[in-house]
């Protein structure tokens, strides 16, 4: 018997960043540390990852992006969640963002930024501080 | 500097440590004489310039041409680009190295919704023709070398390249230059991939025979390691995948009907060199020794060039830390000196910013001083393959060599490097290899300088290099210019034709340069060939 999971995350890759090294990893440790996790694949749009994120009904999304186009994505998968009603769904993220980027997105309401040398335990220690409080009151308002 | 605390002090070695290569192998205190026992100096080490070029691919490797300063670059829009490659030119730089943006290495157009945000960001964006006519405006093609590093869409960024030439009034015959068009790492590791692997290896096969006639002086392929160890493989991994990729294009050409000694000689390879010194010198000498081999001994080719494995390097990109960034300096370094004691022919070092962004111009700068000053101060250049002969590092050549022949032969067994993508194997592997490593380097077992060890806590910003978003609209303002003005009679017969000859067996690449000169856009080109050949899904491994 499998343990019940703590929270059910979605990490996914949007635009057409193929770089999934950072993904991959952060999907792993994230499940053997008793998360599900939901992995969209490559070349999502962020009308995709959303609609599957609230088909899926996760607590949180995890976006990796090393292209660039964070300015744009972010922004753009928060707007829809929000749009979807999904606005108790966690969006934090990482990849090569630079550190007036990440403010910024903070600001706008992105949880957390992971920049390169992040220790992967720093990711999975944020999600059970952040994302498994609100999975537990999701589910009892469920 | 002096408010600047380390966090944790150095440690003595513990009695437990192991000592290793970063790939895993086993290393010993001491190296003697015995450990060339079990090999055969005068035929596996050789002379330089001799098969198995073990030592290197020249008789006087540096004496007689220091390797090629090899700076990959480009931003924003082609007119912007074509300033910064006639600066290049000005400044004495003989061939250029051009960047795409993701839209134009995944073959879609800037107004893709796939695209938005993108446009621009990381390479420049080409759309049309007329775009990588203004990128080497006022550049003549038949003078220079030019290198694109393109894969997926490759035969159609080429075949806009072929109608500058006319254009320019250039004869095909004497263009020079690289098209990386490696689309099996692409499976492997980067993911820029637009077909399924198979009618991807028709394109290339393809565009390889297109060149044999057309374009003689052409290296078609540029078989690379290098995004295989970025996805994190290990330097024996990247080693055997990169060889077996190169197998699967043997054979593809040959099952196309070409002979072998027509197209090898302009098959080159690009690796990444990472940390461990002698590992890296190891892994390009295994590498020239392997390939000289496999192609003498297992496809028969007779011509000494067939044999020789040409390298381009670039260090670890990987390697790089966002914590105290001017260390990266000294990694690169050492990095880059691995690359020239490994006989590269190229070599591209990474600046100390690109964890955060594309470098700075000064960050670029200098990386290209440390190359000046590895092959003017430092002395290296002057005596052929110096470590040839070294107990260790021969003995490391050696293992490496079995290692990723033991690799090599495990996906022959699977029927080849196609068959074993389908598979999912060299993917699980490197999945499996990069989570190894950062869990090593989570639980300090690794120690990475300023990120697990010696870190500080006060770490100051340094600048970044950040892009214009108007490039995009730009860009997009262009191609709806074109798009208006183009003859969409034309265009429809050009695609016509394209899919036709997609669906027989006839040359795909005239049809290319056909639809490019009636301005049909790159996806237009992509996304038709899509409907005959299919798109590609992995099946995903973490």
């Amino acid at each position: 018997m499998k343990p019940h999971p703590h929270a059910r995350i979605l990490v996914g890759k949007v635009g057409l960043d193929g770089h999934d090294r950072g993904a991959k990893i952060v999907a792993r440790a994230l499940r053997d540390a008793g998360f599900e996790i939901i992995y969209t694949g490559l070349h999502q749009t962020p009308e995709m990852v959303v609609s599957t994120a609230v088909q899926e009904d996760v607590d949180a999304v995890a976006l990796s992006i090393l292209s660039g186009a964070h300015n744009y994505l972010f922004p753009k998968v928060l707007g829809l969640l929000r749009e979807q009603g999904a606005h108790d769904v966690v969006l934090f993220g990482g990849g090569i963002i630079p550190e007036e980027d990440r403010a910024r997105l903070l600001e706008q309401g992105v949880a957390e930024i992971f920049t390169p040398g992040t220790p992967i335990q720093k990711v999975v220690d944020f999600a059970h501080e952040k994302i498994v409080p609100l999975a537990r009151k999701r589910r009892q308002a469920g | 500097m002096s408010t600047r605390k380390n966090s944790s002090p150095p440690e003595p070695a513990t009695a437990k440590q192991r000592y290793r290569t970063q790939s895993g192998l086993p290393l010993k205190e001491v190296y003697t004489e015995s450990d060339l026992a079990g090999s055969n100096p005068p035929r596996e080490i050789g002379n330089s310039g001799e098969y198995p070029f073990t030592r290197g691919i020249h008789r006087t490797m540096y004496r007689g041409k220091p390797w090629t300063i090899r700076q990959f670059s480009g931003f924003g829009s082609a007119v912007d680009t074509n300033r910064r490659l006639r600066f290049l030119l000005e400044q004495g730089q003989h061939g250029l190295s051009t960047a795409f943006d993701l839209p134009t290495l995944m073959g879609r157009d800037s107004d893709d919704p796939l695209s938005r945000g993108e446009v621009g960001r990381e390479g420049v964006a080409i759309d049309t023709l007329d775009d990588l006519e203004t990128l080497f405006r006022d550049i003549p093609l038949e003078k220079i070398s030019t290198s694109m590093t393109i894969n997926a869409p490759a035969p159609v960024i080429f075949a806009m390249y072929l109608a500058t030439a006319r254009r320019q009034g250039a004869a095909w015959s004497t263009l020079r230059g690289t098209l990386q068009n490696d689309i099996l790492k692409e499976y492997i590791a980067q993911k820029e991939w637009l077909f399924p692997p198979r009618p991807s290896l028709r394109l290339i096969t393809d565009l390889v025979a297109f060149c044999c006639r057309e374009v003689p002086k052409w290296n078609t392929i540029s078989i690379s390691g290098y995004h295989i160890r970025e996805a994190g493989s290990t330097a024996v991994q990247e080693l055997a995948f990169t060889l077996a990729d190169g197998i699967g294009y043997v054979q593809s050409c040959l099952e196309a009907g070409l002979q072998v000694d027509e197209f090898t000689p302009r098959f080159s390879f690009f690796f990444n060199s990472h940390n461990d010194f002698f590992e890296e010198v190891a892994k390009l000498r295994a590498a020239r020794r392997l390939w000289a081999v496999i192609m003498r001994e297992r496809f028969g080719a007779r011509d000494p060039r067939s044999w020789m494995l040409r390298a381009h390097v670039q260090t670890a990109g990987c390697s790089l830390t966002a914590q105290q960034p001017y260390v990266n300096v000294a990694r690169t370094t050492l990095q880059a000196l691995a690359a020239v004691f490994g006989g590269t022919q190229s070599l591209h070092t990474n600046s100390l910013d690109e964890t955060y962004a594309l470098p700075t111009e000064e960050a670029a700068t200098l990386a290209v001083r440390t190359q000046q000053v590895i092959v003017h101060e430092s002395g290296v250049s002057q005596v052929v393959d110096p470590l040839g002969g070294s107990y260790f590092v021969e003995d490391l050549t050696h293992r490496m060599e079995k290692e990723a022949s033991r690799l090599i032969h495990t996906i022959d067994d699977m029927g080849g490097i196609v068959a074993a993508i389908e598979r999912g194997f060299p993917q699980r592997e490197i999945a499996e290899a990069s989570y190894t490593y950062q869990r090593e380097v989570d639980s300090g077992e690794r120690i990475i300088v300023g990120v697990n060890r010696y870190q500080q806590s006060d770490d100051t910003p340094i600048p970044t290099l950040s892009i214009d978003p108007e490039v995009e609209n730009d860009q997009l303002k262009r191609l709806e210019k074109i798009k208006s003005q183009r003859s969409q009679r034309e265009v429809t017969r050009a695609l016509d034709r394209v899919r036709r000859t997609a669906r027989g067996t006839e040359n795909l690449m005239p049809t290319f340069v056909e639809a490019v000169e009636a301005q049909v856009t790159l996806w237009e080109v992509c996304g038709t060939l899509r409907e005959v050949f299919g798109s590609y899904q992995e099946n995903p491994v973490f």
